[in-house]
């Protein structure tokens, strides 16, 4: 488990935490600690930010310098370099916002660099409304920080100033520390300090109980200032939605000509041949009896065959189960003849949209299979729940197939899970694959249900 | 022999009705959708009902739901089902009263008449007959019950002859081993699986169902 409120920026970690989606629950918020020790991190994290904000006040500057000395020539590489710098520093905010939030970062909203010259490049990067955001954030954030993590800071500073006043009257030199509240209030001996002792405990009560609450203030306003707008959001959105539905386009394209060429090749050719036989056999009766006794056995036997391979089409299309009994007795018909031991478990209220439930039924029986064909597992459980969302009937159907056995799966090994993948994705459902090295394997997928 | 059949597509309909009436049997009632089938069993009480799994005004399972509400209140009632394809699940429900003869075949086995005929006969006569897809599911599908893993792969054969409606004389003509080792070969297998001898007559299914669910 990630302590992403640890020592290092959170930021620093890899991308692919920001792709993994919702996973386990720690992931996504600060992981469990003691309250004191989560108000100590956040103390060391108000220290690092606001020395951040001085360099970004720092790099805001330079930043800005160097646009209005563009036309010199050398403005043009320094605001390629800052604004690298600038990204990069704001990425880490938005790291440490989300893992504060406990959200998942939005996608940096920025527009694509493209590879080009350097005055097309920069031409991009004037032109994109995040590249002004950015600064704009880095000359607010440099103000507001001092409202929140400042103030946090100041809390405790004072609260451990106060708590131990004597001590320091004691140390330092008369002249110092003599007049801790503006020259109306002067302490003449070591006594009268403890006065203020009292006043310790009130700060660091102040300091502890507003903590939590100031750090998420100040993530909200980097999210705020930092995540993409509703242009942008919607930007991001409709290119998502594009090439799913060239995804889903070419798998419908492709599963139609595997269904022609297989009645073509299959049932019809069988078809024409049991004409040709019980032709013959019609043409053979008054003659050669037996002949033709023989010929029609044969066509039966052709018959079937056409049958079978019909049968396999059809339940290749939508599985006759799926039909008479939903998700859930379909699920637990493909347990039933699943060669390794397969515990099905489903909330569901009663039938789902048609779409929805063939879609889930596929992505757990490739799930399935794919479990059977690498994990070498002795056991497996499928679990299918649908949680409403409040009020009206819409809401999420999650699937969870997981075996006991050898582990290391990933989308990335195999066509299987990327399949399964690219199909959830038509309906903007999403998978995720746990499973380390030795095992468990756990296969999450979810599939938004609208109606 | 009365027979009622359940079957919404007529060419199906009348094909199944010329074979039966062709080897003797006598079709009391042939109906088209599954509240006509409960009516039809209900008045006829016919020996054996043939019902095809997907029938009108659901064209889901109505027909196997409709068999299974029938034999409820006709009990001991022989159903032989029809099947486009077949469901483990649903050779599961329909054994699950323990409460009469079952049949479960594959539509195109009609094809092969002789075959069909003795199967409906079997099931009219109490035995419960399962297509061999099903079956061959069953053998392939490493079963989880501890007591079904105590039975010999000899053992399991005959279980499977079994399940597929066979005879003691036919299973020993199939394994080519005398009939005195195949009931030798069952009895050992009904006392693995726990069924006392008391229920001689429903052992066989017991033994199938045990089979079946494992």
């Amino acid at each position: 488990m990630t302590d992403s409120s640890g020592t290092t920026l959170p930021g620093g970690s890899s991308p692919s935490r920001e792709r993994s989606g919702p996973g386990p629950v720690a992931r996504n918020g600060p992981a469990p600690r003691s309250a004191l020790g989560l108000r100590m991190s956040l103390l060391g994290w108000s220290l690092v930010l606001l020395t951040g904000s001085i360099l970004g006040a720092v790099l805001a500057t330079v930043w800005i310098t160097s646009m209005s000395i563009t036309a010199l020539g050398v403005g043009i590489p320094l605001i390629l370099l800052t604004t690298a710098l600038v990204r990069w520093f704001a990425d880490l905010h938005r790291q440490w916002a989300a893992d504060r939030l406990g959200v998942p970062v939005p996608a940096r909203p920025y527009q694509p660099t493209p590879d080009a010259g350097w005055l097309v490049r920069l031409w991009t990067i004037l032109r994109d409304p995040a590249t002004w955001r950015d600064w704009i954030w880095l000359v607010v954030n440099s103000i507001t920080i001092w409202f929140s993590s400042g103030l946090s800071l100041l809390f405790f500073a004072f609260g451990v100033l106060y708590l131990t006043y004597p001590l320091i009257y004691q140390l330092t030199p008369p002249q110092v520390f003599r007049t801790p509240m503006g020259e109306a209030f002067r302490l003449h001996s070591v006594a009268q300090s403890f006065a203020l002792v009292p006043l310790g405990p009130v700060f660091l009560l102040l300091w502890y109980t507003t903590a939590a609450r100031l750090a998420n203030l100040n993530a909200r306003v980097i999210r705020a200032l930092l995540g993409p707008t509703e242009q942008a959001r919607l930007r991001a959105r409709v290119q998502q939605l594009a090439t799913s539905r060239a995804e889903t386009v070419d798998t419908q394209a492709g599963e139609l000509r595997r269904i022609e060429r297989d009645l073509h090749d299959g049932a019809q050719a069988r078809l024409v041949s049991l004409g040709m036989s019980l032709g013959l056999a019609e043409q053979l009766l008054p003659k050669d009896p037996q002949a033709a006794q023989q010929l029609l056995a044969e066509a039966r036997e052709s018959t079937s065959s056409a049958l079978t391979e019909l049968r396999d089409l059809v339940r290749g299309i939508h599985p006759p189960v799926l039909a008479d009994r939903g998700l859930e007795g379909a699920l637990k018909a493909l347990a039933l003849v699943n060669p390794i031991p397969t515990t099905v478990v489903t909330r569901l209220p009663g039938r789902l949209p048609a779409p929805i439930e063939s879609a889930a039924y596929f992505a757990v029986a490739e799930a399935l299979s794919n479990a059977i064909k690498h994990a070498q597992a002795r056991q497996i459980r499928i679990t299918v729940e649908f949680a409403p969302h409040r009020g009206g009937a819409a809401g999420e159907l999650t699937m969870l197939v997981s075996d006991d056995g050898r582990g290391g799966a990933s989308i990335d090994s195999g066509t299987g899970l990327r399949g399964i993948q690219r199909r959830l994705a038509a309906f903007d459902g999403t998978l995720t694959v746990d499973s380390p090295p030795g095992g468990p394997t756990e296969v999450r997928m979810s599939l938004p249900c609208v109606s | 022999m009365r027979i009622v059949i359940a079957e919404d597509l007529a060419l199906l309909r009348e094909g199944l009705i010329r074979i039966l009436r062709a080897n003797g049997f006598e079709v009391v009632e042939a109906v088209d959708n599954g509240a006509a089938l409960i009516r039809a069993l209900t008045t006829h009480r016919p020996d054996v009902a043939i019902v095809d799994v997907r029938l009108p005004p659901t064209f889901t399972d109505e027909g196997l739901r409709s068999a299974i509400e029938a034999r409820r209140q006709i009990p001991g009632l022989p159903i032989m089902v029809l099947s486009q394809y077949v469901e483990q699940i649903y050779a599961r429900e329909l054994m699950s009263d323990r409460a009469g003869a079952v049949g479960y075949l594959l539509k195109d086995r009609v094809t092969d008449v002789g075959q069909f005929i003795a199967s409906v006969r079997q099931v009219a006569s109490g035995s419960t007959v399962m297509d061999p897809d099903v079956v061959s599911a069953l053998l392939t599908h490493r079963s989880a019950d501890p007591q079904l893993l105590e039975l010999s792969p000899r053992e399991h054969e005959v279980l499977a002859l079994m399940a597929q409606g066979r005879s003691n004389a036919a299973i020993a003509a199939r394994m080519f081993v005398t009939e005195k080792t195949v009931s030798k070969h069952s009895n050992s297998i009904f006392t693995k699986l726990g069924l006392k001898p008391s229920e001689d007559d429903n052992r066989r299914i017991l033994a199938v169902l045990a089979y079946l669910q494992g």
